[in-house]
């Protein structure tokens, strides 16, 4: 049986990210109330997994890292399909850059056993760094695929994938294990089904906190982190704008003429 | 680590032998770093055909090139590139590597980080050595901006896309030292390369447009994104986008302006239904004259441009373009 493991992250709804912002006084982030969401690009993420899953045995394990909130976002993933949730919460997890986020979760896939597959969304929608999965790749000492954005699997486990580049792909051949990050265009993820809901009902989350990985708490969380956040910052505005005012037609006319006046027409 | 003389490092980044923009630009920018720091640049260099560039990056401020030029290393290989550059940085012990954000960097980057231990940066719009000659690494966030530093681990490691940085001006008289990196390059089989396909890009090329057409949610839907689509031919605009509409499955991430996509600096900027959030907005900090449709006001965009229309964008646009119709017609006529 192939085993996948897909990380996976509760970020804050990229659709009101917005109202997280800098208090220009304190420096300090502002959070505004904004509800955790499952990461879009890991939705792509677990799809591949469902979709593979199709096709062959497979056991899905979801794993992700993050506050007892974030429990729902693992709950999410088991009503669409995955088999097993695991949750790494502890207050010494607090705090961590990719480097360390990538450690701990490199750890949870060691805990939890023999993956044959890592699937992760080539970025996240809060930190976008992408990071966490060729640091994590390197940890497990597997191998990665960064964009992927077509998987063809075989039975061999020497997979095929198309991996995008800024102008076209590679086509890669990739001994499993490995860790794969994944593109929106790989698939169109699946959404909740009522019956999905009610199966996941019975199915537990897993929770390890620092001692059930037995890692050091030098090595995770803020302690754990090479990169630190020295400073926040308003940006001033340099430009003044000038509204176009009339109606609809007149606003339109308005902007032909200036769009006229600085050469695009 | 108060008198650190250990080289800045920038990775360079090549395709069919010649160098993309990003890593001149790198070395440029790292010349001004190493000399805050009173050291010097060095430059990685691989693939296959590439000896005659090291005087390009010697040109833009480099001292030193580590130089690999071997048919394995013609096409970026992630076991292979990371293992001479990890081996190359444990015994040459550089404070600072720099990498550009392409889609070799975004890999290698932190397969290298990784190996060394260290901490990586991603998508940093500036860079500037501070007081106590740390690495300061600006990214923007949350509507501003935040500082990253690495502190203890070294080398200090960032990415930062192309366009972030001016092309340093060439100084065409200066001579460096190439040391040339010897194989065999070989890899454990992994992963292997099978193809590398080149697509061309659909439409006007965001780097070289003199007008760039870019819009985020507030296009709608698909329907909605197809007026945008109209809009940029209209216009003989280059079409960028936020990451609401890549997220939306209506723009290609290639396309996406900002932080973790392009830097442009077109002579006019059109964004229609889009928040001006800050990670789009610095992708965009070069452009000449800045315009913004929004159906609010009060939207951060207003204060980030120099002309605003308040709209719907999905009503507003059908009329443009109506507009813009008839502005070409009279043209023709005349």
């Amino acid at each position: 049986m192939l085993k996948i493991v897909v990380c996976v992250k509760a970020v804050p709804d990229p659709k009101a990210a917005g109202n997280i912002k800098i208090d220009p006084q304190t420096k300090t982030l502002l959070r505004g109330n904004v509800p955790m969401v499952l990461n879009p690009l890991d939705k792509n993420a677990l799809e591949a997994a469902l979709q593979i899953k199709t096709g062959m045995e497979v056991h899905i394990t979801v794993l992700s890292m993050g506050p007892p909130e974030a429990a729902s976002i693992v709950k999410e993933c088991l009503a669409l399909g995955a088999d097993r949730g695991i949750l790494l919460s502890d207050r010494g997890f607090g705090g961590a850059d990719a480097f360390a986020t990538a450690y701990t979760l490199a750890m949870g896939v060691q805990k939890n056993g023999d993956a044959d597959v890592v699937f992760c969304g080539m970025a996240s929608s809060d930190g976008a760094t992408e990071w966490v999965g060729p640091e994590m790749a390197t940890m497990l000492d597997m191998p990665v695929v960064t964009m992927v954005r077509e998987i063809i699997p075989h039975a061999d486990e020497a997979w095929e994938v198309k991996s995008a580049l800024e102008n076209g792909y590679r086509r890669m051949r990739v001994r499993l294990p490995a860790v794969f990050t994944v593109t929106r265009d790989l698939n169109s993820p699946r959404t909740l089904s009522f019956s999905g809901i009610i199966k996941a009902r019975k199915k537990t989350i897993t929770e390890w906190g620092l001692d059930d990985l037995g890692v050091s708490a030098e090595r995770v969380g803020l302690k754990g982190s090479p990169t630190i956040v020295t400073e926040m910052r308003t940006v001033e505005n340099t430009r003044k704008v000038e509204f176009i005012e009339g109606t609809r037609e007149e606003k339109a006319e308005q902007l032909v003429q200036k769009l006229v006046e600085v050469g695009v027409l | 680590m108060k008198d650190d003389k250990s080289p800045v490092w920038v990775i360079a980044d090549q395709e069919s032998c010649n160098l993309l923009p990003v890593t001149p630009q790198l070395v440029g920018k790292s010349r001004k770093l190493a000399d805050d720091l009173g050291t010097t640049v060095e430059v990685v260099l691989l693939g296959d055909g590439v000896d005659t560039q090291p005087s390009n990056l010697f040109a833009s401020g480099a001292e030193r090139v580590f130089l690999g030029n071997d048919p394995a290393l013609a096409e970026y290989h992630p076991d292979v590139y990371t293992d001479v550059i990890v081996g190359l940085a444990e015994k040459h012990k550089p404070q600072i590597i720099l990498m550009g954000s392409t889609s070799m960097g975004r890999e290698l980057a932190p397969l290298v980080a990784a190996r060394l231990s260290t901490g990586l940066t991603a998508h940093c719009i500036d860079l500037n050595i501070n007081a106590d000659r740390v690495l300061e690494q600006i990214i923007p966030a949350y509507g501003g901006e935040i500082t990253i530093v690495c502190p203890e681990r070294r080398p200090q490691m960032a990415t930062v896309a192309q366009g972030v940085f001016p092309l340093p001006a060439l100084d065409e008289g200066c001579r460096g030292e190439v040391v040339s990196i010897d194989g065999p390059f070989v890899h454990t089989g992994r992963v292997e390369i099978l193809e590398v396909v080149i697509e061309a890009p659909e439409g006007i090329p965001l780097d070289t447009a003199t007008c760039v057409l870019a819009a985020g949610a507030g296009a709608g839907d698909l329907e909605g994104w197809k007026l945008i689509v109209e809009l940029s031919k209209a216009l003989s605009a280059g079409l960028g986008c936020t990451r609401p509409a890549v997220d939306e499955g209506w723009a290609e991430l290639e396309t996406m302006i900002g932080q973790s996509g392009k830097m442009v600096s077109p002579e006019t900027y059109l964004g229609i239904g889009l928040s001006g959030e800050q990670q789009h907005m610095v992708g965009i900090a070069g452009a000449k004259t800045m315009i913004a449709v929004n159906n609010d006001k009060k939207s951060p965009v207003f204060s980030q441009v120099d002309y605003g229309v308040v709209d719907d964008c999905r009503d507003f646009v059908p009329v443009l373009l109506e507009k813009i119709r008839q502005y070409r017609e009279k043209q023709v006529s005349c």
